[in-house]
């Protein structure tokens, strides 16, 4: 795995790159960092900022992808876990807050997980019952309205700083290094990895493939309750009608730049993070150039075409006998 | 039943078909002969080339070399639809109607009688229900395909083969998921469509049933053609000699002499063992050191029984016991668990994880036994691999190869390497030599002698009789989903396993037969 890392990131940190030197040439102190209150600002920390919970939904994703699962629910667990975590904000204490947002995520990924398991339902209906009734959840428990909140601890969460580094930023970091440490710490990775790519064979071979399927559901709704909280922390309020709004898409789009494949099997955590950066970069880039947003999407489905062309199988197939017959005439 | 003659008119002329998958031959110059009226059973074990016949007949798949001949003029269909219009319908075991649309939609399907661009509903109900009748068929032709039995299903599927004017109908594994009773309804259409002069092919591995309906038989083996026979004149026994392709002489009984067994003790051994309509109820013992072979033709439950045995299936009768102790075995994990290790016949589907690397697919079981908190280090993982593919040869000799661009030999090297790595006491091999080239295949077998050796229990099911011969202690023959014979050292040779699997349950066979 990580011998092969480097060669399998090649694609997605040249598609980076390229697309931070755009950006530079569109807004020249693109680079530029300043500090300010105890912490750092910039559009390079703006990207990461804002990247943060498609970020988070990604290491989720990636997972459930990995076994050939997808879940289309996570942008209305996000709306759920906000609308809770807002209603809570001012009268209960972070941890309480907290503890009920991410719980809550956590029996949205257990329903997903016990559908796609249990009930052998296919991925992508299971999770589209949630990514509908979720978003009715979350408009009953804000009651139609937008909750704003003013707990201090809270917007912390969304607009604080540790070190310099937002809050956010430092979340999404913990939870990738969390992640990796339990995937591929234990014997989780490989097990994942066997079970997208065979599941009856990983069966056969002792793997409990329906357990592991449902762990992976239960992180994909963690992480994209976090992501919900964060997100409703940042602007200091939840709005059920449009927290979260198509981040599935974004998420599943993450995990793709990042070369996992929709099959499942092979997958790596890192690289899905970076896809969520490739993707915040762009929108970043394009707000900054001045263009008009609708280019967006223009923009991200070019570059999400470019990436997917660099990891083609059949093009770097061309590529090398192109470079053979380069060899024998040399 | 009317038999006919050998004078009757040659329908269907299939002269020197030649078909290849890469470097893997599924045809040579095979012939087959179809005449008007009769109905035809076309018989081979597993990988024989029966469907490719088929396919290549019907245009699924184009042919290297040969003709076919239809009533005497050539055709060479490019599609199956082709393949109809020119009068020749095939029937999958899978019947490929729209289950969603009605039984007459189905019937009409792409020829509904129309006015004015508009469907004639009635007229396509009546016109059904009438083509049904003569099938002895009285349903309700408006309601979904898909709500009527699988038998009902195949007659409509006949049905509508036989009113697209077919003069070749061609019936694959008709009867697999069908009750006796309808079986007798299905035979007794076929019989009405011989009668009309219509030809039949007809694949099945239900030897009972090709004696009651066939007029004549022809066996395919490893893609060649064994020989064409009439039905009423070749005994059951030298059919199944025909189709397992073995002759009596050229066989040897290799085991050891009955002084060198010793009695051996018991690995696992189970009473009463069985599930309901998938195998019955079997007594079998595995000892520690000794190969036990499961023997029986396609679809006799020798599968089954190992499914059951290794724990990938549940069984729902009888007791289970691994070393004197009774054991609940529901799970491959429970199989696993107690270490018991199960190679599957579809190595590609059940078996390897292709994207994955040969150290990958060697480690997983010992991970999975080992659970998730417990992981190998890619320290461990790189010996353990390093050990099996020097101890097995496997090639090319790179652990960190994805296991999908290996070969087929050494694939099954992978997985026995797989179940070896967990140190089992016993190995369940389902075909583990089927699609090997020959040095593997030899190799494979002195494995299982090796393991053996070393106080292994294996539990081995093959198809070829002369290689269960060579290396089992007692071979259990199954006929029928049922544990039939047991034969123990002197008694294992290749003419008691055939006469066990052809013993003829005479009475089931001859009902049909006026």
């Amino acid at each position: 795995m990580t011998a092969l890392l480097p060669r399998r990131g090649l694609a997605q940190i040249f598609a980076l790159i390229v697309i931070l030197m755009v950006d530079r040439a569109v807004s020249p102190q693109f680079f530029d960092l300043r500090l300010q209150d105890g912490r750092l600002f910039g559009s390079m920390i703006d990207v990461l900022n804002r990247g943060t919970p498609v970020a988070l939904l990604s290491l989720g994703m990636v997972l459930v992808i990995a076994t050939r699962g997808i879940d289309l629910s996570v942008g209305a667990v996000m709306a759920i876990s906000g609308a809770i975590a807002a209603s809570l904000a001012d009268s209960h204490g972070l941890p309480v807050v907290l503890a009920a947002a991410l719980g809550a995520g956590l029996v949205c990924g257990l329903w997903n997980g016990f559908l796609v398991s249990i009930l052998g339902m296919q991925p992508i209906v299971a999770t589209l019952i949630l990514m509908v009734a979720g978003r009715g959840i979350a408009q009953l428990i804000t009651e139609g309205r937008i909750v704003t909140f003013t707990s201090p601890d809270l917007v912390w969460l969304g607009n604080g700083a540790i070190l310099g580094v937002p809050v956010p930023v430092a979340i999404a970091l913990g939870m990738l290094i969390l992640t990796g440490a339990v995937v591929r710490g234990s014997a989780l990775g490989l097990l994942i990895e066997a079970t997208g790519g065979n599941a009856r064979a990983s069966e056969l071979a002792g793997v409990g493939t329906r357990a592991m399927i449902l762990a992976v559901y239960v992180w994909c709704g963690v992480c994209a309750a976090l992501a919900g909280v964060i997100a409703a922390a940042d602007i200091m309020g939840a709005d059920a009608n449009n927290a979260g709004l198509w981040l599935e898409l974004d998420a599943i789009l993450a995990v793709v730049i990042g070369g996992t494949s929709l099959f499942g099997g092979r997958f790596s955590l890192l690289l899905a993070v970076l896809g969520a950066l490739i993707i915040q970069t762009m929108n970043t880039g394009i707000l900054l150039s001045g263009y008009p947003p609708e280019f967006n999407l223009l923009v991200k489905a070019v570059v999400v075409l470019a990436v997917l062309l660099l990891q083609s199988p059949k093009l770097t197939g061309m590529a090398g006998i192109v470079a053979r017959i380069r060899g024998t005439k040399a | 039943m009317e038999t006919s003659p050998d004078s009757a008119p040659c329908l269907l002329e299939v002269r020197g078909i030649s078909k290849s998958f890469g470097a893997v031959r599924a045809l040579q110059d095979v012939d087959f002969t179809l005449r008007a009226g009769e109905i035809h059973a076309l018989l081979g074990e597993n990988g024989a080339g029966k469907s490719t016949l088929i396919k290549v007949v019907t245009g699924v798949f184009p042919r290297d070399a040969g003709i076919v001949r239809l009533g005497g003029a050539e055709v060479a269909p490019r599609s199956s639809k082709a393949a109809l219009e020119a009068g020749i319908a095939t029937v999958y075991q899978e019947v490929n109607l729209l289950p969603n649309l009605s039984v007459a939609q189905n019937l009409f399907l792409d020829r509904q009688p129309m006015r004015f661009g508009i469907v004639r509903e009635g007229e396509m109900r009546r016109r059904a229900k009438a083509l049904l009748a003569e099938f002895g068929l009285d349903i309700d032709v408006a309601a979904p395909l898909g709500s009527y039995s699988v038998a009902i299903q195949h007659v409509t599927a006949i049905a509508r083969a036989v009113d697209l004017s077919a003069r070749v109908l061609i019936l694959d594994e008709p009867t697999a998921s069908l009750d006796r009773h309808e079986v007798e309804i299905l035979f007794k259409i076929m019989r009405q469509l011989a009668g009309r002069g219509i030809g039949i092919v007809f694949v099945s591995h239900f030897l009972d049933q090709v004696y009651e309906i066939s007029d004549r038989i022809t066996v395919l083996r490893n893609g060649r053609l064994v020989g064409e026979r009439e039905t009423a004149s070749l005994p059951r026994l030298e059919l199944i000699r025909m189709m397992l392709g073995r002759e009596l002489a050229e066989t040897t009984s290799a085991r050891a002499p009955a002084s060198e067994q010793q009695v051996r003790e018991i690995c696992a051994s189970f009473e009463g063992y069985g599930k309901s309509g998938y195998v019955a109820p079997f007594n079998l013992e595995l000892r520690h050191g000794e190969v036990v072979g499961l023997a029986g033709l396609l679809g006799s439950g020798r599968t089954e029984t190992a499914r059951l045995v290794f724990g990938a299936e549940r069984s729902d009768q009888g007791q289970a016991k691994v070393e004197g102790a009774p054991v609940r075995l529901q799970t491959p994990r429970d199989g696993v668990r107690h270490g018991f290790g199960y190679c599957p016949e579809e190595r590609k589907t059940e078996g390897i994880v292709a994207e994955l690397t040969v150290r990958e697919n060697i480690v997983l079981a010992l991970q999975a036994k080992r659970g998730l908190y417990l992981p190998l280090s890619r320290r461990e993982q790189d010996e353990i691999a390093a050990r099996f593919v020097k101890l097995l040869d496997i090639r090319p000799p790179d652990p960190e190869r994805p296991v999908g661009l290996l070969s087929g030999g050494n694939q099954q090297k992978v997985l026995l390497a797989r179940w070896l790595a967990t140190s089992p006491r016993l190995l369940v091999l389902d075909e583990p030599t089927r699609g090997i080239d020959v040095g593997a295949h030899a190799e494979i077998i002195r494995l299982i002698r090796e393991l053996c050796e070393d106080g292994l229990a294996l539990l081995v099911i093959s198809s070829e009789l002369d290689e269960i011969v060579t290396y089992s202690d007692r071979v259990v023959v199954l006929r029928d989903r049922a544990h039939v014979e047991e034969l123990q050292g002197e008694a294992i040779d290749v003419s008691n396993i055939l006469a066990a699997i052809a013993a003829d349950n005479s009475a089931v066979a001859q009902e049909g037969r006026p």
